[in-house]
């Protein structure tokens, strides 16, 4: 018996529903008319009414129609065959809507995420007799590079005897692979897919660990100086035109991690193209295969609906979550938080809600503090470990940091990588500002060095700035030489060129390595007869390092730029 | 046949309230009043109210007046026989010519899907040589042009329109003056290009709800254009009187306002619009260009800063000129590679000069001594903002980067430019070395 509900208003894409049964806070439900079939989730329930936010444009909807309740909250599809795919908020696939309704997004339109037809080759781990719960592994499928664990229901909470496991073989997803008998005698069909609801996490781990491994993005900013742990999170604010998704698209390419998981989230559609199209061409250095291979895109862009988008983000992280109880590490890289956050304050209106700062929800910090504590480092019950590293991008109005979206996410957030609008006009990629982001993780190099090039840099900005007041002529060699130090350090080590190849990315390692002696030519006390010759020494200096910085580790030409730079600085070190 | 009704419940602001029962949400219903007859939209269902929004507005609309439900949601009418006409928002003609009925589509349709979007790769050449050599417009790319009221954003976005290569124009007007109306109508008719474009305009003086049906009217009948292997052209001015027709609209519906009065969705709103830019695979193109006019030239203001969220790039309009700093094309990468091997070096050199050129003029007003290199780049500059930043220079890209190369010859060694020995060997002009 099927509950339903009928339309009583409609104002934008919020409906009020009246019911009769029984309904659930964020049930899902959908608005039928003759020819259409639109997803809602209740938002607020009053008396015998319910207010749903509709997941598609509501045209054509009147008053009188019947909503009929899943008694579900939002779920999505977990199995084999997520890798790869492009879905949008609702983890409808797009590729294949593309197929069945050409150039736009029909309303109405939901298509299963997993594929239904392939089958997949399951290796049996468990067998009849075994104990398992939630969470357990009954069998593994190759996926990709992969072994996908196939795992009981993260729903199930009780102890449950393995009754009877299928043997290896090919089975589709909706297949039955097991069948467990919990405590009290249920019986339970095990497939090679679930169903898990987006808002709730899922917690089938033994315990979260302090993270302190760093995610590696050959990134040199980050990872020197303001690094990301596997398992933490962090937010890049910038006003527009920074190199936000610049910096996105690269972390994507080049972290060092299993998973990485795309949410596109009210952005532009043709930035998740340009993803799209090229991922699958591009190789992972790690495993030799398309990057596309580890990569799944949630692409909800901006004149998607706007309530899809809410999801968006949940989509992703539960997708992220369910790869971390196989024992991966996930990124998830949602770009944009501020999108996603105005998508609420839309509700928010609609619902006619006392408004916070700026018209935001009053709630907004404690669901952006939410969603990010969804990152971690987890151990499992094998002794595995698996990790969710978060990295949101936040789109602060007029480019300015003290706005409510931005304040909420630097209290929960681990790394703060600020983008700065100086530094990306004049061309600095990345445009991170050395001074004012922030990290409370552990650098790939080491501290006392980090804590060295940020003294140089501080006080080559504090030179600089009295510069511009009391002219160069007013300036001390050794303030000018301080000065120098610090643009030579920004221009050498904080500033990479992404389009090259070698520079573009520089692993851990050779971080370490260049940073050491980078440090060292800081440190080391400097002699110049005046400040032209000083100048020019630097200019040199940065242009051969640049130079090593375009040449692959190890390669005689690296070697050989690095003697000159050593000599270079001989000749100008005091005595 | 549906029923007619007599008894208006409320009128506030634009939007009027009857009792109704079997209306959809977003239905048209025309409304005749002693005032004569005009359309309205359903904005609101609320158990048997019906609160629908009158794109002439309520001035004079009795509580008596005739509400009948057309059963449809708005629509345009859509066929080639739209090219060299102009209608108003609403799809009233403009011109005297007849009225549109066959083929209507709907407006505001759904979103075009990602998976279905290319990388956009054509160049769109407009002859101005701020815009093809440094900041590319490319097919299917969104740009708004910030600017200031007073600036010639007008006449430049006409003098675009007439000298891109694309099929066919099409020009929204939002709260455009009558004579700013008069005079794209008579630029694009003397030049010879009305009869590829449609105009659909908003006057100032029009009745405020229509300006918001412009932007949804034009890319409705673009994207149809586009559907039907067109290269389009779409040109939006002003997208800031847009907004503020929004924000009046939301505040006398009473909604909650988030900055400065805009509505909470404005992003949402403006970005729709915006995405209908696209490439089809196998299909036309819709281009759009629009001008957003920053109150006070100020771009955190909220709606060129959400346009910018948005948008692939921006061109400042300021003093006339497009401002090389702040003005960005982010497609730009794609096409500029296969134009000629010098175009990438042409750009990033004259642009980084001009930059110490205005670093000169900064010390030069400060009274600081000039030396030989400061004469140099004053030299430069000054050609520069004369030969190739001004608005009137007319010129194809290839003449534009000879030209670009000729100005450096003539102020600058070779070596002071910091252009690669191989280009130099190739495109430094001979005479200039003598």
């Amino acid at each position: 018996m099927s509950n339903t509900g009928t339309i009583v208003g409609v104002n934008g894409n919020m409906i009020t529903v009246e019911f009769g049964g029984d309904v659930q806070q964020n049930e899902v439900g959908y608005a039928k008319t003759d020819s259409l079939e639109l997803k809602a989730e209740i938002i607020r329930i009053r008396g015998r009414r319910a207010d749903m936010q509709v997941f598609e444009d509501t045209t054509g909807l009147t008053v009188g129609n019947p909503v009929e309740f899943s008694g579900e909250l939002l779920t999505v599809e977990l199995g084999p065959g997520l890798l790869t795919q492009i879905f949008d908020g609702l983890q409808n696939p797009l590729p294949q809507l593309a197929e069945k309704c050409g150039f736009f997004l029909q309303r109405g339109m939901y298509l299963p995420a997993l594929p239904r037809a392939k089958s997949w080759d399951f290796t049996p781990a468990a067998k009849p007799g075994d104990t398992v719960t939630g969470g357990d592994t009954l069998g593994t499928v190759p996926e990709g590079i992969f072994q996908h664990h196939i795992m009981v229901p993260f729903s199930v909470r009780s102890e449950c005897r393995v009754e009877e496991v299928a043997p290896a073989g090919a089975y589709k997803v909706e297949q039955v692979i097991a069948r467990l008998k919990d405590d009290r005698g249920q019986a339970l069909e095990v497939t090679l897919m679930q169903r898990w609801p987006v808002k709730i996490p899922i917690k089938n781990y033994v315990e979260r660990i302090k993270p302190v491994d760093p995610l590696v993005t050959k990134i040199r900013i980050i990872d020197t100086f303001f690094p990301v742990a596997r398992g933490g999170t962090f937010c890049v604010p910038g006003p527009f035109g920074a190199g936000k998704t610049v910096l996105q698209q690269m972390t994507s390419r080049q972290a060092e991690v299993d998973v990485v998981i795309i949410a596109a989230c009210g952005e532009r559609a043709g930035e998740v193209v340009e993803t799209l199209r090229e991922f699958p061409e591009v190789m992972d250095p790690r495993t030799g295969r398309s990057l596309m291979e580890r990569t799944i895109i949630i692409c909800n862009t901006s004149s998607m609906p706007v309530a899809a988008r809410e999801a968006s983000v949940y989509t992703g992280v539960t997708l992220a979550e369910y790869y971390r109880q196989m024992g991966l590490h996930a990124l998830l890289l949602a770009d944009s938080t501020s999108r996603w956050a105005q998508a609420l304050r839309e509700m928010s209106g609609r619902l006619e809600e006392i408004p916070g700062e700026e018209a935001f929800p009053a709630y907004l910090e404690s669901v952006i503090a939410a969603f990010y504590e969804r990152a971690g480092l987890v151990r499992l019950k094998d002794g595995r470990t698996g990790s969710i590293t978060v990295g949101g991008t936040v789109s602060p109005a007029g480019g300015n940091f003290e706005e409510p979206v931005t304040q909420a996410t630097l209290k929960v957030v681990g790394a703060f990588h600020g983008l700065s609008r100086e530094r990306s006009d004049a061309r600095k990629f990345p445009a991170i500002h050395p001074l004012d982001s922030w990290t409370k993780y552990t650098s790939v190099v080491s501290d006392k060095d980090v804590a060295a090039a940020k003294r140089t840099l501080r006080a080559g900005t504090h030179v600089e700035q009295m510069m511009k007041v009391i002219g160069e002529e007013g300036t001390s060699i050794d303030d000018f030489v301080t000065y120098l130090k610090a643009k030579y350090l920004d221009d050498v080590y904080l500033q990479q060129d992404g389009f090259d190849a070698v520079d573009g990315a520089t692993p851990a390692d050779r971080q370490k390595y260049v940073f050491g002696i980078i440090v060292r030519i800081l440190e080391t006390a400097l002699n110049f007869a005046d400040k032209d010759a000083a100048r020019k020494f630097f200019n040199q200096l940065t242009q051969k390092t640049k130079d090593w910085n375009r040449a692959a580790s190890g390669t005689p030409e690296f070697q050989e730029i690095e003697k000159q730079i050593q000599a270079g600085l001989a000749e100008v070190t005091r005595s | 046949m549906k029923k007619v009704y007599h008894r208006i419940e409320k009128i506030v602001g634009n939007v009027l309230t009857i009792r109704a029962s079997d209306v959809t949400y977003r239905e048209l219903a025309e409304v005749t009043s002693r005032r004569g007859v005009s359309l309205a939209q359903v904005i609101r269902l609320d158990g048997e109210f019906v609160s629908l929004q009158v794109f002439s507005g309520s001035r004079g609309i009795e509580t008596d007046a005739q509400v009948r439900f057309l059963s449809h949601p708005m629509t345009i009418p859509f066929s080639d026989s739209l090219l060299g006409r102009i209608f108003t928002g609403g799809g009233q003609p403009r011109d005297k010519g007849p009225g549109l009925y066959e083929n209507p589509i709907p407006i505001g349709g759904p979103s075009v899907n990602p998976a279905k979007r290319i990388i956009p790769r054509r160049m769109i050449r407009t002859g101005i040589p701020m815009i093809d050599v440094f900041n590319t417009l490319v097919e299917s790319q969104k740009l708004p042009i910030f600017s200031v009221a007073g600036e010639p954003y007008n006449p430049l976005l006409a003098r675009i329109a007439l000298q891109a290569e694309v099929d066919v124009i099409v020009l929204g007007g939002i709260g455009l003056k009558y004579d700013d109306y008069l005079f794209f109508r008579d630029f694009l008719d003397e030049n010879g290009a009305l009869g590829r474009s449609v105009l659909f305009i908003h006057t100032a003086s029009d009745p405020i709800v229509e300006s918001l049906l412009v932007p949804d009217v034009s890319l409705a009948v673009a994207e149809q254009f586009a559907i039907k292997g067109k290269r389009v052209l779409t040109l939006l001015t002003d997208m800031t009187n847009f907004a503020d027709a929004m924000k009046e609209i939301a505040i006398t519906m009473e909604q909650i306002p988030s900055n400065r009065g805009y509505p909470g969705d404005l992003y949402s709103q403006l970005a729709s619009r915006y995405e209908k830019a696209v490439d089809f695979e196998g299909a036309g193109s819709i281009t759009i260009l629009a001008v957003t006019t920053m109150p006070g030239d100020d771009v955190t203001h909220p709606v060129p800063d959400n346009t910018g969220y948005i948008t692939e790039g921006q061109f400042y309009l300021r003093t006339g000129r497009i401002e090389p700093f702040g003005s960005l094309s982010r497609l730009k990468q794609l096409v500029n590679a296969k134009t000629r091997e010098d175009h990438r070096t042409i750009m990033n050199s004259m642009i980084q000069l001009y930059a110490s050129y205005r670093e000169t003029l900064e010390k030069q007003a400060m009274g600081f001594r000039m030396s030989v290199w400061d004469t140099k780049l004053l030299k430069y500059g000054g050609r520069f903002e004369r030969e190739m930043m001004d608005l009137t220079v007319n010129i194809q890209l290839e003449a534009a980067l000879d030209l670009g190369w000729k100005i450096l010859a003539d102020c600058f060694d070779p070596a002071e430019t910091g252009i690669p020995s191989k280009l130099l060997k190739k495109f430094w002009p001979e005479k200039a070395a003598v």
